[in-house]
């Protein structure tokens, strides 16, 4: 098992987490993914990626540094992203019922180790 | 934003509000071009639709000798502005994508929602009107005929 399938394997172990990838945040594109059917890993690369650039660059502007997580909630659960180094994004798509302090926990500490 | 068609206008317009292209030109495998935005003269047009049906039909080419299928699009990376060419099947035929995009965007965001284009595309295709040929002796005729609708001139 590669490292990259590794850190998808630890998140996608989490309760509740319906898929995880990660994404380049400067293309937008899917570098790798673990995701359940019915997930459309192209668009939540592509737009998570941009939501991370954008926030990356708001944050720049405004003069505080980038977020370090963010957690997107929805009706029927949950986008989790952790930007990286080296421009690339690791994104959960978690249920309603997901154990999200664990997920953030797991999600930092693999980003960290991204590239 | 100019179409040939009424029917284009929609899915185009959809496309260039959430994929924020700088250029995108909408033509035939055979280089006639069917809807264009951003660009300013027709003979920037005319260029980048003879080079961009030339390019496609060499990848295509290319993929025929190596006995793969079509690719699905090719994707120019540049340091300010990159460019994506992407052929698709359409009721009227095949077409081609030609869009220029800047760091305002992405790769990811521009193919994600040209493929959502393509399907509103095929969606509104008027299915009544028979695929026209064109002909050698009206190429001319028919070439300005679509660049002054083009440019409204």
């Amino acid at each position: 098992m590669t490292p990259v399938q590794a850190t998808l394997d630890r998140i996608t172990r989490i309760p509740g987490v319906r898929g995880a990838l990660i994404a380049s945040t400067s293309d937008g594109l899917v570098v790798a993914e673990q995701l359940m059917d019915g997930i459309d890993g192209r668009a939540a690369a592509a737009l998570t990626g941009s939501l991370v650039s954008r926030l990356a660059r708001t944050a720049e502007g405004a003069g505080v540094r980038p977020p370090v997580f963010l957690h997107l909630r929805g009706e029927d659960g949950s986008i989790l992203a952790a930007p990286g180094i080296q421009e690339l994004v690791l994104v959960a798509v978690v249920g309603p019922d997901a154990n999200l302090g664990l997920a953030r926990l797991e999600m930092l500490d693999a980003a960290g180790q991204l590239g | 934003m100019r179409a040939l068609e009424p029917w284009v206008e929609a899915p185009l317009q959809s496309f260039l509000a959430e994929s924020s292209a700088r250029l995108t030109l909408l033509m035939t495998t055979s280089g006639q071009v069917v809807a264009q935005h951003g660009f300013g003269r027709s003979l920037d047009v005319m260029t980048a639709a003879a080079l961009g049906a030339g390019i496609v039909a060499s990848t295509e080419e290319l993929a025929r000798l190596m006995g793969a299928p079509r690719f699905e699009a090719l994707v120019h990376h540049g340091s300010r502005q990159s460019c994506m060419l992407a052929a698709f099947a359409t009721p009227r035929g095949r077409w081609i994508g030609l869009v220029v995009f800047g760091q305002e965007t992405s790769a990811g965001i521009v193919q994600l929602f040209f493929d959502q284009m393509v399907q509103q595309l095929a969606d509104a295709a008027p299915r009544e009107q028979p695929q026209v040929p064109m002909l050698a002796e009206n190429f001319e005729h028919e070439l300005d005929a679509s660049l002054r609708a083009l440019f409204g001139r």
